[in-house]
């Protein structure tokens, strides 16, 4: 697991270097951050359930199919590298060809809320679909109870003291990097990934109470991104050429429309996501 | 004065890079939790201040500067806790948190 996260760490090293800002801090912060923190929870609650199971040595004959795949895939690989098109085929020069109609500054975020909105819309319905998975892992009679475990404050305690100190300025850091996604790299996944973040240590120092989950205003603003994503792709229908389009002298103040609700529900996605399964009902 | 920025900054840089090396092996060859905690600090904390002070003498300007600054000092609270914590569970008779 901490080879996972180191991994992706340098994974996105590997894409600042290949000039991919964008998606080294997306890796950075869902891939490797993120999705750390969600391994991480997974295994300590296996192992709070299930005894370790015994290592068991892989066979000659798997060891041999281990081998034999990783061959393949090498050889396949370095075909590709050496039967590479050349110029290799890329749609760039079209992409920054029409950012001026789209009113943004980076071509990434060009590509993933006007371009391919479709594709953005779509993930995060996936997300949605993944919480609701998760949610529905909790004995029936624990539904919509607390997620996750119980933690109270504190006032002596170090991680209290560093929520209190880092939760406001990691807020402003979030939503710095989800507003100058529409110039430089940033977005709002990379931006909700950070409050998500800043949510979640809230709640582990105890400054929060994590909220129930069959709070109505809880399930409005996991539904307001999709939702108001939805409505102006439908919109589209009327106003422009068809779902999803924009009309161009609106095409700005339209993203930022879609972008600013679907940050707050993606930063509530991930951050329940992390919380988990509700494990505790509210005594009235 | 560019040849003496860059003098300072390669210098820095490297004197980052030897903690973090040191700071790696020590993550490897220590035997037990606290004396790792003991070399990362190291890497995180001297290692990365280091790194900071060599990329200032070749920021762009005042805003980058601290935008590297910033980059330490939330490395140097996030670090110093997370060991702390970290350490807190491993030591035994220690009451975990």
């Amino acid at each position: 697991m901490a080879g996972f996260v180191a991994y992706g760490l340098l994974l996105a090293l590997v894409w600042v270097r290949l000039a991919a800002p964008d998606v080294a801090l997306t890796e950075a912060a869902l891939g490797s951050g993120l999705t750390g923190g969600l391994l991480v929870g997974a295994s300590t609650r296996l192992r709070r359930s299930e005894p370790s199971p015994a290592r068991e040595a892989a066979s000659a004959t798997l060891r041999r199919a281990a081998a034999g795949l990783c061959v393949l895939v090498s050889a396949g690989l370095a075909a590709i590298v050496v039967l590479f098109a050349e110029p290799a085929p890329t749609l760039a020069p079209q992409a920054v060809a029409s950012l001026a109609a789209t009113g943004l500054g980076n071509p990434v975020t060009a590509v993933l809320m006007a371009y391919r909105a479709i594709d953005t819309l779509l993930e995060v319905v996936v997300l949605l679909l993944a919480l609701i998975g998760i949610w529905s892992l909790a004995p029936d009679r624990l539904w919509g109870g607390l997620p996750g475990r119980l933690h109270r404050a504190d006032p002596n305690r170090m991680l209290t003291f560093v929520a209190q100190l880092l939760v406001p300025i990691g807020i402003l850091i979030g939503l710095h990097i989800f507003w100058v996604g529409s110039v430089a790299p940033g977005g709002e996944f990379q931006g909700a990934t950070v409050l998500a973040a800043m949510g979640i240590l809230a709640m582990m120092a105890g400054l929060v109470r994590t909220p129930p989950i069959s709070r109505q205003w809880l399930r409005l603003l996991l539904i307001a991104g999709p939702a108001v994503f939805v409505t102006v792709g439908l919109a589209g229908f009327a106003i422009a050429a068809g779902f999803l389009a924009y009309p161009p002298q609106y095409a700005k103040l339209l993203i930022v429309v879609i972008e600013v609700p679907l940050t707050l529900s993606i930063a509530a996605m991930l951050a329940l996501m992390v919380a988990g399964a509700s494990e505790w009902i509210l005594q009235r | 004065m560019s040849l003496a920025c860059n003098t300072v900054a390669i210098l820095a840089v490297c004197a980052g890079a030897f903690f973090f090396l040191a700071g790696t092996v020590g993550l490897l060859r220590f035997p037990d939790a606290l004396s790792r905690l003991h070399a990362l600090t190291k890497a995180d904390n001297l290692g990365l201040g280091l790194v900071v002070l060599g990329l200032l003498f070749q920021a762009a300007g005042p805003p980058a500067a601290l935008k590297l600054v910033a980059v330490w000092l939330l490395a140097l609270l996030t670090g110093a806790t997370v060991t702390q914590l970290i350490a807190r569970t491993a030591r035994p008779g220690e009451p975990p948190q």
